[in-house]
């Protein structure tokens, strides 16, 4: 499939604000699932800074923006021709090894309730059926329902509420994953999503478990599937935050008010 | 933040690492389990008198102590803490009360190395430091020690310092700890054993040079008699080990900095004089800053791009974009440069991963591993519980070992053996057995002694040594480093808010 | 140079010279104190300085009723001002920690000292120590740091922040000195020209150590044109205003011609200096002396802002 991703990301302060500086992962990964025919990235007055392939085979590109500015823009366009490989993240090149996948972080911290949510779906036969049971399990524990949650909910909040979006689902998928010994991590990226075209779900978010004999493997609890052709993936982390595909700090004293919109829509062949 | 000097007891204490608990004893012998309670002592090794003889590199020193009246003992006691406060050499630790200028016990009576003795341990010291800086950049490249089998991959990828964010990178000239910091002790004429190293940013090498600054204005004399190695090196070639680890995107004569935490950090005295004798700025996170390709310092001219920051800050706090975000010492966006080539960080982020305590029993095996060498210094020798070999001699020797948990702290879940009823050893073997992999176990130690002015007189106390290994494109040791002494008597802690205090360490030449 | 390190340079100035000015109140208040009777009572007179150091709310707070020997303690001991001695003679001394690699062993000891001794009259009890004494302790200090500037520093661009901080804190102090006694010290417009009127310029003058300086310049009666001739438009005097301004130029020029970039803050004090030198006491007069010291005041604080924009803030391109 060929897929468009049009993305814009505008930030307004409420005072002009120096020294911006930000850290992307806006690049589709590198691996026989998909390739990018054509990508841009842009920031509004800024200065390109270093970019560089992180440990996990994302690309990194700094930017900054001296200003004073009172908004930026940052556009992501490009065009990525993409492969069903069954959620297989197959010739991905990386350094970090498995095992530094293994610790939980803040928001995939496990409570008892996920503890027993991962009990609940054990008895597999093998690490695949058992990521695939987990990843059932959490999507039948957490509903898609937006406006839930927040950006800082954890996945036992989550799980207590019974609702969520994809980073919740990705985050409890990634607890239970781990609680039961498996490598897991959080992978950003965009989905195309078909009928209503809704767009918090384009700028999608997943897990990744580590398989023996396999190596990483996409799941998407909120959608109940692995990733396949209709995914664009952008890069991986521990959790949201460590994943983020824009970090990015400001200087000033007044607030700043973020809005997103991602189109991401397949070519007519 | 902690600071390592000082404050450190004598036996190895957790790493600096912000909000985390200071001072926990780890893997040895000579552990004070509870305040207030002296070692056990064995019979020690006197550095100057040794099967009632005075060993050759004290001969001059016995004749300089005879001709010393008390009195004149006394002035220039007095005129040694003079000179330290005018230079403004104390030792703040703020938030603890007290005195904020507060000096560290200097102890007039040096503490000397032979050029034999000290050759011995430059060879040991630098292999030592050639084989950490080896390991680092194989843990975050191919890992090949791991899939050798020679160290468990649990010990280095979930270490709490393994810092993917470096992953995949090889910093300028393949050095991760440019600062090596060896903690040793002796235990007699040709023993000495590795406490721990200290591969981030270890600190106390301004009171090494301020030291001998002090002893060389006080008793010119001795320094006339006693061909003694100079250590005032050591700032220029600090420098130029920093220089020469530019990063690639450098291509003029690079510009260094030194980053504090500022000055409310205690050892804020230290960063200041070393940037002072270096020549270069000492920086805060807040003045520099991240535009482009480079990170750039504020000046009143405008920007000045800073190539190679000396960092005295802990890498959960350098970079709030890529590590705490909630930092507000570090500069955001400083990891993208540094990974991109337009900035080089000393020590390089992630470098803690060779100095963790569980990592620290394999150095010896590293040092097989990539130098093919055997070590010239001996670890501490420890039995890993989770092997059955030394599991069964651990419990058969519970009485005369130290038994610790390998992720305690705190000096919790720790056996000293011979300082136990024979119920608490019993007791202990049960835990031990349960779960064999959770501890380790060393001998205790009879750490060395050095004569010191005490009271009226002079005393033996017990003393660690501190070298600093420098590490660039070179690889430095200057001849010194900096001895800490335990003032009180039988006592091995030389931290000093509990009595310790520093004394001259002299190499002589051959 | 660091504009971090700068920022500091200039602040230990400005709180070494303000400590110096605030102890120089502290004269003046007890000098008219000792007089028997001012008409409206002695009290007034502490409150007046008070709000003429601009302490006056945040001692109410802390002690109410305004007792001379709380208002003593308030403007020289007390940290919870921030504006006593001790408070500026504190951070002059932790700006100077600081920078210290900055400074020469003689400026650092001129500091230190200072730190040092002050700690130890914090220890002592109030009733030993008199207050002339402690102005007088003040000022010997600050004269021994200004001193060791002078003869031991490096005169680069750090001396010029320095003295920047000096000269742009004692025209604005100088400034307010003389408001307080023109505005806020005499009871009422009749008393101008008075027997309380000339006494409290004297006082001034004498808290100034300027008194003699004056004598000896204009002779005869005090009078508020003669004062304010010496005090805002004679050259010759250290404190006037004209000399702080003639100094905050040279010291800008100096700095424009090391940098070899000319900032707003040149730009604005020389229109300062220019309104000075073409000055004349009937003009000032004319505008009112209290109109004419605000209006000085306020642009006194824009140089220092653009001091602060153009070399101190960080962001200087």
């Amino acid at each position: 499939m060929i897929l468009t991703v049009d993305h814009v990301t505008s930030y307004r302060y409420a005072q002009p604000v120096r020294g911006v500086v930000q850290s992307h992962r806006l690049t589709p990964s590198v691996f026989d699932g998909q390739t990018a025919l054509d990508w841009s990235v842009s920031v509004s007055d800024g200065l390109k800074g270093g970019g560089f392939r992180d440990g996990a085979g994302d690309w990194v590109q700094g930017w900054s923006v001296p200003g004073p500015v009172s908004a930026i823009t940052v556009t992501v366009r490009g065009t990525v021709r993409t492969q069903d490989l069954a959620g297989l993240l197959r010739g991905h090149r990386e350094a970090i090894p498995r095992e530094a996948y293994l610790d939980d972080t803040a928001p995939t911290r496990v409570d008892a309730a996920l503890a027993e949510l991962a009990r609940s779906a054990g008895g597999a036969s093998d690490p695949l059926d058992a990521a695939h049971r987990l990843s059932a399990a959490v999507a039948r524990a957490i509903a898609y329902k937006p406006g839930a949650t927040h950006a800082h909910t954890t996945a036992a909040e989550a799980l207590a509420l019974g609702e969520g979006v994809c980073q919740d689902h990705a985050h409890a998928l990634i607890a239970v994953a781990r609680h039961a010994a498996l490598p897991a991590r959080y992978v950003s990226g965009y989905l195309m999503s078909g009928g209503d075209g809704s767009a918090a779900e384009a700028a999608h978010a997943w897990a990744e478990i580590w398989v023996q004999g396999l190596g990483w493997i996409g799941f998407d609890p909120a959608n109940a599937c692995c990733p396949d052709d209709r995914y664009i993936r952008l890069g991986s982390g521990l959790d949201a935050q460590d994943a983020a595909p824009i970090r990015g700090t400001a200087r000033g004293p007044g607030a700043e008010v973020l809005d997103v919109a991602v189109a991401v829509q397949a070519v007519q062949q | 933040m902690r600071p390592n000097i000082g404050q450190r007891p004598i036996v190895p204490a957790r790493k600096q690492t912000a909000g985390l608990p200071p001072g926990e004893a780890r893997c040895l012998s000579a552990v004070r389990p509870r305040d207030g309670e002296p070692f056990l002592v064995i019979s020690s090794f006197n550095e100057m008198y040794h099967n009632g003889t005075v060993r050759s590199p004290y001969a001059r020193l016995e004749d300089w102590t005879k001709a010393m009246p008390a009195e004149l003992r006394q002035m220039k006691q007095a005129e040694a803490e003079a000179l330290f406060r005018r230079i403004g050499i104390t030792f703040a630790v703020y938030g603890e009360g007290g005195d904020p200028d507060r000096l560290i016990p200097f102890d007039m009576f040096p503490r000397v190395f032979t050029g034999a003795e000290w050759a011995r341990l430059e060879r040991g010291i630098k292999q030592r430091a050639r084989a950490l800086n080896a390991f680092l950049v194989d843990v975050y490249g191919r890992g090949e020690i791991v899939r050798a089998g020679r160290i468990p991959a649990h010990l280095v990828y979930r270490n709490e310092a393994y810092e993917k964010a470096v992953a995949g990178f090889v910093p300028p000239k393949g050095v991760y700890s440019h600062i090596v910091g060896v903690d040793l002790v002796r235990t007699g004429p040709d023993d000495f054993f590795v406490l721990e190293d200290n591969c981030r940013t270890p600190s106390g090498v301004s009171y090494m040079l301020e030291n001998r600054e002090i002893m060389m204005r006080m008793f010119p004399g001795l320094f006339r008699e006693n061909r003694i190695e100079p250590v005032d090196s050591y700032p220029q070639l600090l420098r130029r080990t920093l220089a020469s680890v530019a990063p690639v995107k450098c291509d003029t004569e690079p510009t260094v900095v030194i980053l504090t935490p500022g000055h409310f950090n205690s050892a804020y005295y230290e960063h200041s004089f070393l940037a002072d004798l270096m020549g270069v700025e000492l920086v805060e996170g807040q003045d520099l800053f991240v535009e482009g390709e480079f990170v750039w310092m504020r000046t009143t001219e405008g920007p000045r791009r800073v190539d190679v920051i000396y960092r005295r800050i802990d890498d959960a706090f350098i970079d709030p974009l890529c590590f705490r975000p909630d930092s507000l010492l570090g500069i955001p966006g400083l990891m993208d440069v540094y990974r991109s080539g337009g900035v080089s960080i000393c020590s390089a982020p992630g470098a803690g991963v060779a100095d963790d305590k569980a990592v620290y029993t394999y150095v010896p095996e590293m040092i097989r591993f990539y130098l093919g060498e055997e070590p010239i210094l001996q670890n501490v020798p420890t039995w890993q519980c989770g092997k059955a070999d030394d599991c069964a001699y651990v419990l058969e020797n519970l009485g005369d070992l130290v038994v610790k948990e390998v992720h305690g702290s705190g000096g919790y879940g720790m056996l000293v053996g011979p300082r136990s009823t024979a119920e608490q050893i019993a007791g202990f073997a049960e835990r031990i057995k349960a779960d064999p992999g959770n501890y380790i176990a060393q001998p205790t130690l009879a750490l060395s002694t050095v004569p010191t002015f005490v009271g009226e007189g002079v005393a033996p106390r017990h003393v660690d040594l501190r070298p600093y290994c420098l590490v660039g494109e070179r690889i430095e040791l200057v001849p010194g480093g900096l001895t800490r002494v335990a003032l009180k008597d039988g006592s091995l802690v030389v931290n000093s808010s509990q009595g310790g205090g520093v004394k001259d360490t002299w190499v002589l030449a051959e | 140079m660091l504009s971090r390190t700068a920022d500091n340079l200039y602040w230990i100035a400005r709180y070494a010279e303000r400590a110096e000015t605030m102890a120089r109140l502290l004269e003046v208040g007890s000098r008219i104190a000792l007089l028997p009777s001012s008409g409206t009572g002695y009290r007034s007179e502490w409150e007046s300085l008070l709000q003429a150091s601009g302490t006056a709310s945040g001692f109410a707070r802390k002690y109410g009723d305004p007792v001379q020997r709380n208002i003593e303690s308030y403007l020289f001991f007390d940290r919870d001002n921030p504006s006593s001695v001790a408070s500026c003679l504190f951070r002059a001394r932790e700006n100077a920690r600081i920078v210290r690699t900055a400074l020469t062993t003689q400026v650092w000891d001129a500091i230190n000292t200072a730190f040092q001794e002050l700690r130890g009259l914090e220890r002592r009890p109030r009733s030993e120590l008199e207050l002339t004494q402690l102005t007088e302790w003040t000022m010997r200090h600050t004269a021994m740091l200004r001193g060791a500037i002078d003869a031991t520093l490096l005169r680069n661009d750090g001396w010029d922040f320095l003295n920047l901080g000096y000269c742009l804190e004692r025209a604005d102090n100088t400034a307010r000195l003389m408001d307080v006694k023109y505005y806020v010290l005499l009871p009422g417009v009749d008393y101008v020209g008075s027997g309380l009127d000339n006494y409290q310029w004297t006082t001034l003058l004498r808290a100034m150590s300027a008194h003699r300086a004056f004598h000896w310049a204009y002779g005869g009666e005090v009078t508020a044109r003669k004062i304010a001739h010496f005090l805002i438009l004679n050259p010759q005097c250290p404190r006037s205003l004209i000399a702080c301004v003639d100094g905050l130029n040279t010291h800008l020029e100096r700095l424009a011609r090391g940098y070899g970039r000319n900032t707003k803050a040149q730009t604005r004090a020389r229109a300062v200096l220019a309104a000075l030198t073409d000055g004349t006491v009937d003009g000032i007069f004319d505008e009112g002396m209290h109109e004419f010291l605000t209006r000085f005041i306020g642009e006194i604080a824009l140089v220092a802002a653009l001091v602060h924009e153009g070399y101190l803030s960080g962001d200087v391109r």
